[in-house]
């Protein structure tokens, strides 16, 4: 404990040396660079919106070296295998209509680079704010005829974990003002709302308290730009809204359901906190 | 206040089952005007070992999550959430510290520490970490006596 914050006292200083401004916290071995050629931004200047925080930083530079390691290239990366299987579910027809998503968005390389980037976002037809899993059986139940997948089930993580790919180094940049505002402000109401017998909010732990520890855990800002995120805990992909269930869980308290509104103005909002931050989806966490 | 005066003389009055007589209910507790709580929950001493023994244990007490005690260098991780608890026996009156342990919001607003003697009033309450909800009353994170057992081992913790 007392060295992990002799050692942010000491980058810390380091850095504003170096620099001549205290905006960069990273020593050298915090750069992140995926297959030697992706450059990820993983802590920056927070954007306005974000009152409370300076700097910005990706759950990644919060984790051990080990686990650090797993993000760097692709064939360490124990995510990729759920992105090749998704790969293969984007090529398959499926439903009453014969198609795939291949039949019209050819590859995801050509189709959907940058998506990741903006979402969630305003969709102007359905009048709401929509995420990846949204568009993704808007596409199955209207376009292929098939059924929707669950909003955590395997081939929906594995599937929006494909669709990041194309992203990865990208700066995030979700929209939050215009029709979406409304929702980021429940968003916003979200996050600060202490929850459950141990009352408890998002901000508690990921704005008050990162780079603490709570027990064995080295706190983040809980960001999401690399969701979703392969946990060497349970060894597969996690969606957003999972992750948000688990830590709303742990303030003993009643969850809100993956796929809800109330997730999804969460969603939105805790996006926008990491304006700026470079999309690493699918990343490694512990 | 009348009550727990009236909960004394009880006490007092019939030593023998004073523990579960006089057990002042979460609902009941009086908390001075900076949160100190001078009265027993239970009439009963608290046991300093137990304490600990709660302290240290992830379903009670779990409050080395968010402190730091040299005296429990025994238990792995502890965190750095709330100050280190070194010295907090010498800092903190008994009263003090039984105010701080049931509801740590009565002394310090709106603080980040649970409140471990209160059983309504949450937000979405729900029943443990089940993620469902429950009904109020919640029964209490800990005990009246599981409290007055950490308050006699934080007391215990003299030296910085
Ligand atoms: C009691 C403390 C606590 C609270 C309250 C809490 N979290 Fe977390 N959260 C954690 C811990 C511990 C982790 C794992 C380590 C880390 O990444 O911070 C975590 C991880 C996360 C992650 C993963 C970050 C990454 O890079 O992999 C996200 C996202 C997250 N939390 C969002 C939230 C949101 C949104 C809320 C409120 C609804 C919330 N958390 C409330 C403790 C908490
Ligand atoms: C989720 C975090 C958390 C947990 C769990 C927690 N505390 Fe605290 N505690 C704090 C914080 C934060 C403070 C600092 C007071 C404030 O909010 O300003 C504090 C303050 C204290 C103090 C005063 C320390 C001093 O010397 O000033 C005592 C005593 C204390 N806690 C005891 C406990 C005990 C005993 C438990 C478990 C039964 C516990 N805490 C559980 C967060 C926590």
């Amino acid at each position: 404990m007392k060295t992990s914050s002799l050692r942010k006292t000491l980058g810390l200083s380091a850095a504003a040396l170096a620099m001549g401004c205290g905006a960069a916290l990273a020593d050298a071995d915090d750069n992140l660079v995926v297959n030697g050629e992706i450059e990820m931004v993983t802590q920056t200047e927070a954007p306005e919106h974000v009152e409370y925080l300076s700097t910005i930083r990706s759950g990644w530079t919060y984790r051990s070296d080990e686990t650090q390691q797993f993000q760097m290239d692709d064939f360490d990366n124990p995510a990729m295998i759920f992105v090749d299987e998704a790969r293969a579910s984007w090529n398959t027809a499926e439903g009453s209509e014969g198609k795939s998503c291949a039949s019209c968005h050819g590859t995801p390389e050509e189709s959907m680079k940058g998506l990741r980037a903006v979402m969630p976002k305003w969709n102007e037809e359905a009048g709401e704010v929509w995420t990846l899993e949204k568009y993704v059986n808007d596409c199955r139940e209207n376009r292929m005829g098939a059924d929707a997948w669950g909003w955590t089930s395997t081939p929906m993580r594995n599937m929006t974990a494909l669709i990041s790919v194309p992203s990865r180094g990208m700066p995030v940049n979700v929209a939050i003002d215009g029709p979406a505002r409304e929702t980021w402000e429940r968003g916003k109401e979200l996050y600060y709302t202490r929850t459950g017998q141990l009352e408890l909010s998002c901000a508690n732990c990921h704005e008050d308290n990162h780079d603490n520890f709570i027990r064995a855990d080295h706190l983040s800002q809980g960001q999401i730009n690399g969701f979703p995120t392969y946990r060497l805990k349970n060894a597969r992909l996690n969606s957003i809204h999972g992750r948000f269930k688990g830590c709303v869980r742990d303030t003993r308290a009643e969850t809100f359901s993956p796929g809800s509104d109330d997730f999804v103005a969460l969603q939105l909002y805790v996006a926008s906190r990491g304006n700026g931050l470079s999309v690493e989806a699918p990343a490694v966490r512990n | 206040m009348t009550r727990s005066a009236f909960l004394v003389a009880g006490a007092i009055a019939a030593a023998a089952t004073a523990a579960t007589a006089a057990e002042i209910k979460p609902g009941d507790v009086a908390y001075g005007e900076y949160g100190a709580v001078e009265q027993s929950l239970t009439g009963a001493p608290g046991d300093p070992e137990r304490g600990r023994e709660i302290m240290g244990t992830k379903s009670l007490g779990n409050c080395v999550s968010c402190h730091a005690v040299s005296d429990m260098s025994d238990i792995p991780f502890h965190g750095e959430v709330g100050p280190t608890l070194d010295g907090t026996g010498a800092r903190w009156s008994e009263a003090e510290l039984r105010g701080i342990v049931a509801n740590a919001k009565m002394t310090f607003p709106e603080s980040m520490m649970p409140s471990f003697y209160k059983t309504e009033g949450y937000i979405r309450p729900g029943d443990g970490f089940t993620g469902k909800a429950a009904e109020e009353p919640l029964p209490p994170l800990l005990t009246a006596q599981q409290i007055e057992d950490v308050v006699a081992y934080l007391k215990t913790l003299k030296e910085m």
